[in-house]
């Protein structure tokens, strides 16, 4: 009987450096990978097709929409998606994300959430100022908004009730944490912390995307601990916890991100964060083959 | 096998030279070295840059 040697899918709907890096991680290992642009595909729900040839899909869309129409596709005809698709769906929303660490024991910054203007500026006056507003879906730091007072807060409250989308409806206030200019980023693949960064900016959002710097950080016994135990509340292979460091509380988990960047945290890290993505996507394939029947 | 072929296309915006080291992939993202515009592969062969689309609003990690 003839037995297909592992094959892998990595879809994307834009080839960047990490994409590259895994692509080029997965070939080191003498894995066939196949990238597929997303934006090219037509699915069948109904019928796997050539999708029948993938022991496991690795899903790099920077297109959250394209990641949960795909995924939740994939996984209907039975392929196995890194992440999962009910992983990408808590990450991506900040409110399931809080959900999932409150249910888990996680340490978190508080929230309040309000569906209407009035309910929004009663969630802020219940955090406090300063307060964060966030949008319960977008990355980078989009549309976050620190508010200092009543003011301010009713500005914003009233521009994303009148401008946004429905989804700016949900008003998610989040306590603001007075770190000390910089945050921590640990990556977690397979269940294991690998690596941590430090974020550091002059600016209040320290995300690289709006140009703060990174450097490597140890991780250390309470990092691993915060992070894998976040990692698995929401269900994911592969992901990046960003952590805050709160004077009165310690370590607060704050995101999770379902589809990290790395290619800036390989050096300052020293470690091979693709070649550990594209060893576990291997390890997650070869119990698929299992499974169903084939040698691993 | 490694090659050192270089693999030369224009930046559709200021016509600058846009070089790749190894073959790129469809949808691969460029950054034109002189007019700093963010390019994207639309065709391998031959190599067809057009400039990437914007950020949308569900875009990111």
């Amino acid at each position: 009987m003839h037995i297909a040697p592992m094959h892998i899918a990595m879809t994307y709907t834009r080839l960047r450096a990490e994409e590259r890096l895994l692509l080029d991680a997965f070939e080191s290992a003498g894995v066939r990978v196949t990238p597929i642009d997303l934006r090219q595909a037509v699915f069948d729900p109904a019928n796997a097709g050539e999708w029948a040839q993938y022991d496991a899909v690795v899903d790099r869309s920077v297109s959250l929409t394209a990641s949960l129409t795909a995924t939740r596709i994939l996984e209907g005809l039975g392929i196995r998606c890194i992440n999962p698709s009910a992983a990408i769906r808590v990450c991506s929303d900040k409110l399931d994300t809080t959900i999932a660490l409150i249910r888990a024991g996680v340490p978190t910054p508080g929230v309040r959430v309000g569906l209407g203007a009035e309910s929004a500026i009663e969630s802020v006056e219940q955090i406090g100022y300063p307060a964060v507003l966030k949008p319960t879906v977008g990355s980078w730091g989009r549309l976050v908004a620190r508010v200092n007072d009543r003011d301010a807060a009713e500005a914003i409250i009233e521009h994303r009730e009148t401008l946004g989308s429905v989804q700016q409806g949900v008003f998610y206030v989040q306590e603001h944490i007075d770190k000390p200019g910089r945050d921590i980023r640990v990556f977690v693949v397979g269940g294991e912390a690998i690596a941590a960064i430090v974020r550091s900016s002059g600016h209040w959002v320290t995300n690289t995307a709006r140009g703060a710097t990174a450097e490597g950080l140890e991780v250390t016994t309470e990092l691993r601990d915060l992070s894998e135990r976040s990692v698995a509340a929401v269900g994911a292979d592969v992901a990046a916890v960003d952590l805050l460091e709160c004077p009165q509380r310690g370590l607060l988990v704050n995101e999770i991100n379902h589809s990290m960047e790395f290619r800036n945290s390989i050096a300052t890290t020293g470690i091979d964060i693709p070649g550990h993505v594209a060893a576990h996507a291997v390890c997650i394939a070869e119990n698929v083959r299992t499974e169903q029947g084939a040698p691993a | 096998m490694s090659t050192t072929e270089t693999i030369q296309s224009a930046c559709p915006e200021c016509d600058a030279a846009i070089t790749f080291d190894r073959p790129p992939l469809n949808g691969q993202v460029a950054r034109c070295p002189d007019c700093g515009s963010e390019l994207e592969v639309t065709c391998t062969n031959p190599v067809r840059l057009e400039l990437a689309p914007e950020v949308e609003e569900d875009w990111g990690e």
